[in-house]
């Protein structure tokens, strides 16, 4: 058989999980990243990482809006996709998980977007024209009730519902984690750390996502980058991301020394088939370039068309290492048999119901959708709506 | 009394919430159909509808009633266990009415070697040839008696030997 070298069982063949499944990992991780980066400046008070609060969140809203297409376009049959609410089924971890999404998505995201952009809603709903004003007079929900005490109060409920979506973000996000630790048939990904791995991993790549799309908005929008901002969002990606490749080394010396009868055969998988997506993407151009290029910049003052090239070229390799670490988790996962004596080959499709045109296009959504809410939800402060509010 | 007030747009928000969801159980009401969970996580109804599908498999023993002689070699040869409908596939309808409904013979070269093609998945034991080398291409049925295969231990031969018995 081609592709197949050894023995595979025959189930063991082709691969099931496609690249769709890769990607679906790689994006819930960037929604709960950019909504924990949100969370820094709403909870943790980390005053300078604010020009990009508002786009985190409508980033976390593209991309969350996004994530269940690679999902739907997998299984088939769209339209049985409502039964998992209709019938929940409770002892199915992706049944439940259902009820995570849309929790996370109408309770904490849109919830926490509404609050936040109230003010800014009801004061277009007066001011703008057209089919504009009737879509913000829809969203104000008929209440134009924006005094000081019922913002306060806004911001008090938007504080509360942060503070719940932290842990919801965790959950959304450590469930995917959880769907692949807990599956003890396979060694490669039956582990107790993946869910927190995988965790780590999606707070860095939300980060780092977050990070370019501020900077190539500004510069889109012919502004200054805020320096202060940036360099405290480096800060944090840097350190995350030292825990994050700590926990996956953690995981590595804990497989190399407990060496059970799966070992040779993974050790032989990951110094063939996954060579260049694990140890050369994932883990030398992904981690370690990043770390040493984000080290430089946290010792040696540079100056900042330096620190700019840095963070940009380090945000990119970043989320090269994050969707090659998806990558080697699904992929690598289903390449070997578990009678440890074959591999066999995934042959990713160009043109079919999940390849790669179809991962590529679902990549770029998103970015549609984002420019549509930031068309609609501007996260910047408007002039123009700040006079007016004066002049009220 | 003003708190409530400032907080208005809140209910508003949350009313929201409630009418979605009554919606929702509205929906739900309609599209799961009656018997969904009866005995489980499914619906019971499917039972009775999977009860009503016309048999397709008649069943060795059907087959024996009428196909006596083979039915005797088989039963001394190596596809003693196999049952006719494993190689020929459902034949009830044949089996109700044997005179509209002629079944096909069922081509040797692809049905031998869907059992017989050497696999390491199977057992050592389980005889297992490479078609295409041990064969060269001819039916299988050139030289095997699809009913009695071992070569040499045909109806004769089987028929003497049961007779000695
Ligand atoms: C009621 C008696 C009866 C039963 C039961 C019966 N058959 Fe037949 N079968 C016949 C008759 C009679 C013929 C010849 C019909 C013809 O040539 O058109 C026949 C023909 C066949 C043929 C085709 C022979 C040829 O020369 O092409 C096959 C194969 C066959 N039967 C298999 C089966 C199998 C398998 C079963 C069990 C599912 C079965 N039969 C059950 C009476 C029966
Ligand atoms: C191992 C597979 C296999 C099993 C089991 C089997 N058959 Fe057959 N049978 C065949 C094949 C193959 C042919 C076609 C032979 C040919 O092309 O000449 C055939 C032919 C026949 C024929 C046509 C007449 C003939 O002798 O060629 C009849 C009738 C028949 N089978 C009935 C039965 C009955 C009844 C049973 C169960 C008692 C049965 N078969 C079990 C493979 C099988
Ligand atoms: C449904 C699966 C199946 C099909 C189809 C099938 N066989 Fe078999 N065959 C068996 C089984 C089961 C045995 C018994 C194996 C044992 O005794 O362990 C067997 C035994 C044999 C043997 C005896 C081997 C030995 O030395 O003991 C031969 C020869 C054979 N088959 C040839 C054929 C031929 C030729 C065909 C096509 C007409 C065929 N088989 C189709 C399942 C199948
Ligand atoms: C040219 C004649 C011929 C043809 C055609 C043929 N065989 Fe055989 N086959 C034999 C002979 C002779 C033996 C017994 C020799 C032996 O036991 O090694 C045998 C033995 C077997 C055995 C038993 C092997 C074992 O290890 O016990 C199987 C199974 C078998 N054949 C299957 C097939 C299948 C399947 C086909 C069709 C793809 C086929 N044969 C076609 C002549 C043939």
């Amino acid at each position: 058989m081609s592709g197949v070298e050894g023995y595979m069982y025959p189930n063991e063949v082709t691969l099931y999980w496609s690249v769709l499944i890769v990607l679906y990992p790689f994006i819930t991780g960037l929604v709960a990243g950019a909504f924990i980066l949100a969370s820094l400046e709403r909870v943790f008070r980390v005053e300078a990482v604010k020009p990009t609060y508002r786009l985190a969140l409508l980033t976390a809203l593209a991309f969350l809006l996004v994530a269940p297409l690679p999902l739907i376009l997998h299984l088939g049959h769209p339209f049985r996709s409502p039964e998992m609410y209709f019938t929940p089924h409770s002892t199915s971890a992706m049944a439940m998980f259902g009820y995570v999404y849309m929790w996370y998505l109408m309770a904490v995201l849109v919830f926490e977007i509404w609050l936040d952009y109230r003010r800014e809603i009801v004061l277009w709903s007066q001011q703008s024209k057209g089919l504009m004003r009737t879509i913000y007079k829809i969203m104000a929900l008929g209440s134009s009730n924006i005094g000081e005490r019922s913002l306060h109060i806004d911001d008090k409920v938007g504080w509360i519902v942060t503070l719940i979506g932290i842990p919801s973000a965790f959950l959304l996000h450590g469930y995917v984690g959880f769907i692949f630790g807990s599956l003890k048939a396979n060694p490669w990904w039956s582990s107790p750390l993946m869910p927190v791995v995988f965790i780590f991993s999606a707070m860095v790549s939300g980060i780092a996502a977050v990070m370019l799309l501020y900077m190539a908005v500004t510069k889109l929008r012919k502004q200054a980058i805020d320096m202060r901002c940036v360099d405290t969002i480096a800060m944090y990606m840097f350190y995350i991301f030292i825990i994050d490749f700590s926990l996956e080394m953690l995981d590595l010396v804990h497989r190399v020394y407990e060496a059970d009868e799966s070992f040779r055969t993974l050790n032989f998988m990951v110094h063939t088939k996954l060579y260049f997506s694990q140890i050369v993407l994932q883990i030398f151009v992904g981690t370690l370039v990043p770390l040493i290029l984000l080290f430089i910049t946290q010792m040696v003052k540079l100056p900042e068309i330096a620190r700019k090239r840095i963070y940009v070229l380090s945000g990119s390799l970043i989320l090269i290492s994050v969707f090659a670490m998806r990558w080697n988790v699904v992929i690598g996962g289903q390449l070997f048999s578990k009678s440890f004596i074959g591999y066999t080959t995934y042959k990713m499709a160009l043109v079919t119901r999940e390849g790669l045109l179809v991962a590529i296009g679902l990549t770029i959504l998103p970015l549609f959708f984002l420019w549509a809410l930031v068309k609609l939800l501007p996260p910047w402060p408007d002039k123009d709506l700040h006079e007016a509010a004066a002049g009220d | 009394m003003s708190g409530l007030k400032d907080a208005g747009h809140l209910f508003r928000f949350a009313g929201l919430f409630v009418l979605a969801f009554l919606v929702f159980l509205v929906v739900r009401a309609y599209v799961v159909p009656k018997s969904f969970g009866e005995y489980g996580h499914y619906r019971g109804a499917a039972i009775g509808e999977i009860a009503a599908h016309p048999v397709k498999f008649a069943g060795r023993q059907t087959c024996e009633t009428c196909h006596t002689d083979i039915a005797d070699i088989k039963a001394k040869g190596a596809h003693a266990h196999v049952n006719c409908e494993a190689c020929h596939g459902a034949l009830a309808a044949h089996a109700d009415d044997p005179m509209s409904v002629t079944p096909v013979k069922p081509d040797s070269a692809v049905l031998c070697a869907r059992c017989h093609t050497a696999s390491a998945a199977k057992p050592a034991s389980f005889p297992q040839v490479d078609p295409a080398e041990h064969s060269g291409g001819a039916p299988c049925v050139t030289c095997h008696n699809p009913h009695s295969p071992i070569i040499g231990s045909d109806f004769t031969a089987n028929a003497a030997k049961g007779g000695a018995k």
